[in-house]
């Protein structure tokens, strides 16, 4: 699938904080993730892993004040993206990088119609273009998401669920974005929407050859749309590999095991679920060592005092000490 | 045996602007002592507002909710507040359900004291011990609902639910806020508690794979109605209903990547304000025939315990052939 190339996105090193008063937040903690063309790359996690705050660095959209990147790059295209003035970064947000929300219910503007809302985008990123096309280029978006043209001057209210977020999905494709980063684009659905609007992305995917990074916690909608997957926890990578690589029986880190032993299995009997023990880490008081350790059953000493160096098979990697190290260096 | 709770024709309409909301719409259930009845479907679909039917928090249109043996709809207040010490409530949102200025303690007190149940050296015993069967260490007994994260709120939720011993527990959808491996976690607690306190669950949630581990029994709603009943294995083994089928095709499974392209339902759940006297499903459903249109499918019994409302099955009665989709 991923012919060898420089990557769309490159994040390197990255590490995010947030400051206040009382505390510092160690959201994001050092890690290093590539994007392809036309890639797929899941970004699997729990509340509080991390996913969202990466998101958010990549658009330069942390909170600011509080937000701060201390370390690390992000390439985009080969251009850094943290050296970018806010202007271009702008022009950048929607234009080339777009990114969809949780909750479609609450990242629509209420006053304003639909149709609006998309040419909103357009307007920004295409001066000049005439009226006329950009209504044309509405039209189309609309169809292209499945909602009828005639819909556009209704408002947000009279959409729903699933609707709402395919007027988001076509707000964020208006641009034709080299990139798009869905924050768990589905999880606000029914299933039988959520069937719906995956499909409608996965259609789009091909037909514009869009990268995507798509944040969830369901390892189901993982499977269905994910070329790559790298599973966070406690701001780190922990795991990472093809899709297959994660899915499949195998070598897996002790977290990414207790994820799916936490999943009740709709094709297998078990009365009881086997879950992790205890709770994710606050991450303004993080442990030494490999940061999964206190609710490790394979935790050894090791574990407790030294980061957890990444065991390598092909492009399969796991930070773990159970594994060895193959090479130095982190995921 | 008598089941613990059953519901007769069971309707609850409420008035809105443009007409009548037929939030739930003739339903039928029957929970054994000691089992769990999942209840399935999508928003909308009127589980909810079963659930706070059968606990009577709200009053139906018309309907029978028979508990024990006796119908609790023709209780006054004063006699469905003894019968409600035995039906309890676990809410969906652990961070909305919880009274913020009311510490661990207060909340789990609340019930014993508004029952007189006990007081002083007695109550704090009982909630101490409350506290141990949910698994909510005992230094939180005087944290506030904002110091602890959701896993341990809802623990705190149960706990409150169970002070009282109830017999009966409407879970509405207790897991959905929670991340997966603390939702197994309770989801576990849910099933001990069962074991060992010998409860009776109905287990509201849109969550097929969580419903399927927890059921005894399944039934399934759209748009008011119950479409489809059956005990859980039978369900997943053989689901009949063109929705079921549809439910069970939507969910992503981590096991079989890219499945081909599985078969979707078209459009979204019709309007359920004055609902035409047809199939409910009948406007997205791919076997859809005229006598889906021709009036109201009722629930029958198709297999001994397998209950469907699906003219694809009435059909195949009169005919003594079974009629697959």
């Amino acid at each position: 699938m991923a012919e060898p190339q420089t990557p769309l996105l490159s994040i390197r090193g990255l590490e995010v904080r947030y400051e206040t008063d009382e505390a510092i937040t160690h959201a994001v903690n050092g890690i290093n993730l590539d994007i392809n063309v036309g890639e797929t790359v899941g970004l699997v996690g729990e509340t509080g892993a991390g996913k969202t705050t990466t998101a958010l660095a990549v658009m330069r959209l942390l909170p600011h004040r509080t937000g701060k990147i201390t370390e690390g790059c992000i390439l985009f295209r080969g251009e850094d993206v943290l050296r970018k003035s806010n202007g271009e970064m702008r022009q950048m947000r929607g234009e080339r990088i777009s990114m969809i929300f949780q909750d479609p219910m609450t990242s629509l503007n209420p006053t304003m119609t639909m149709g609006e809302q998309i040419r909103e985008s357009l307007e920004i990123h295409n001066k000049g273009m005439s009226a006329a096309l950009t209504d044309a280029r509405v039209d189309e978006l609309l169809t292209m998401v499945g909602i009828p043209p005639r819909r556009k001057h209704e408002y947000p209210h009279q959409f729903s669920g699933g609707m709402k977020q395919r007027i988001v999905i076509a707000i964020a494709l208006a641009c034709r974005p080299e990139l798009l980063i869905a924050d768990e684009p589905t999880t606000a659905l029914d299933v039988t929407i959520q069937a719906q609007v995956l499909a409608l992305m996965n259609e789009l995917k091909e037909s514009m050859r869009t990268s995507m990074i798509l944040i969830t916690h369901d390892l189901g909608v993982v499977s269905e749309m994910c070329d790559k997957v790298a599973i966070m926890y406690a701001g780190e990578i922990i795991e990472r590999g093809s899709a297959d690589d994660i899915l499949d029986d195998g070598p897996h880190h002790p977290y990414t095991v207790g994820l799916f032993n936490s999943i009740p299995d709709i094709e297998r009997e078990s009365k009881r679920l086997s879950p992790i023990a205890g709770l994710m880490p606050d991450p303004a008081a993080l442990p030494g060592g490999c940061k999964f350790h206190p609710r490790c059953g394979d935790a050894a000493d090791a574990c407790r005092s030294l980061a957890p160096p990444p065991f390598v098979s092909g492009e399969h990697i796991i930070a773990c000490h159970k594994f060895g190290s193959s090479n130095g260096g982190r995921i | 045996m008598a089941p613990l709770l059953r519901t007769v024709d069971l309707k609850k309409h409420f008035g809105v602007r443009g007409g009548t909301l037929h939030a739930v719409d003739g339903i039928n259930i029957e929970i054994e002592r000691g089992h769990t009845l999942g209840v399935v479907g999508e928003s909308g679909c009127g589980k909810s507002t079963l659930g706070r039917i059968v606990l009577r928090l709200l009053e139906p249109t018309s309907g029978e909710v028979w508990f024990e043996g006796e119908d609790i709809l023709r209780y006054r207040a004063a006699e469905i507040n003894r019968v409600r010490r035995q039906m309890q409530i676990i809410f969906q949102d652990p961070f909305s359900s919880l009274n913020p200025r009311m510490s661990v303690y207060e909340i789990i007190a609340e019930p014993l004291q508004m029952n007189r149940e006990c007081a002083g050296k007695e109550m704090e015993r009982r909630i101490t011990r409350l506290m141990d069967i949910v698994g909510i260490a005992r230094r939180f007994v005087n944290s506030y609902p904002h110091e602890m994260d959701g896993g341990r709120r809802q623990r705190v939720g149960i706990a409150r639910a169970l002070a009282l011993n109830p017999k009966f527990i409407v879970c509405d959808e207790p897991v959905s806020a929670l991340d997966v491996s603390i939702q197994a976690q309770i989801l576990n607690l849910l099933m001990d508690l069962q074991d060992d306190m010998r409860l009776t669950y109905m287990f509201i949630t849109h969550d097929l794979s969580v419903v399927k581990h927890i059921s005894d029994d399944i039934a399934v709603m759209y748009l008011g109605q119950c479409v489809e009943r059956c005990p859980s294995d039978e369900l997943f083994r053989n689901p009949l209903h063109p929705y079921t089928r549809a439910l069970l095709a939507a969910i992503p499974s981590p096991k079989h990547r890219n499945a081909g392209k599985r078969a979707l339902i078209r459009g979204e759940v019709s309007d359920p304000i004055d609902p035409k006297p047809t199939c409910r499903f009948a406007p997205r459903c791919e076997a859809c025939s005229d006598t889906c249109l021709a009036g109201d499918t009722p629930l029958v019994e198709h297999a001994p315990g397998h209950f469907i409302a699906c003219t694809l099955y009435q059909k195949s009665k009169t005919d003594g052939s079974c009629l697959k989709v």
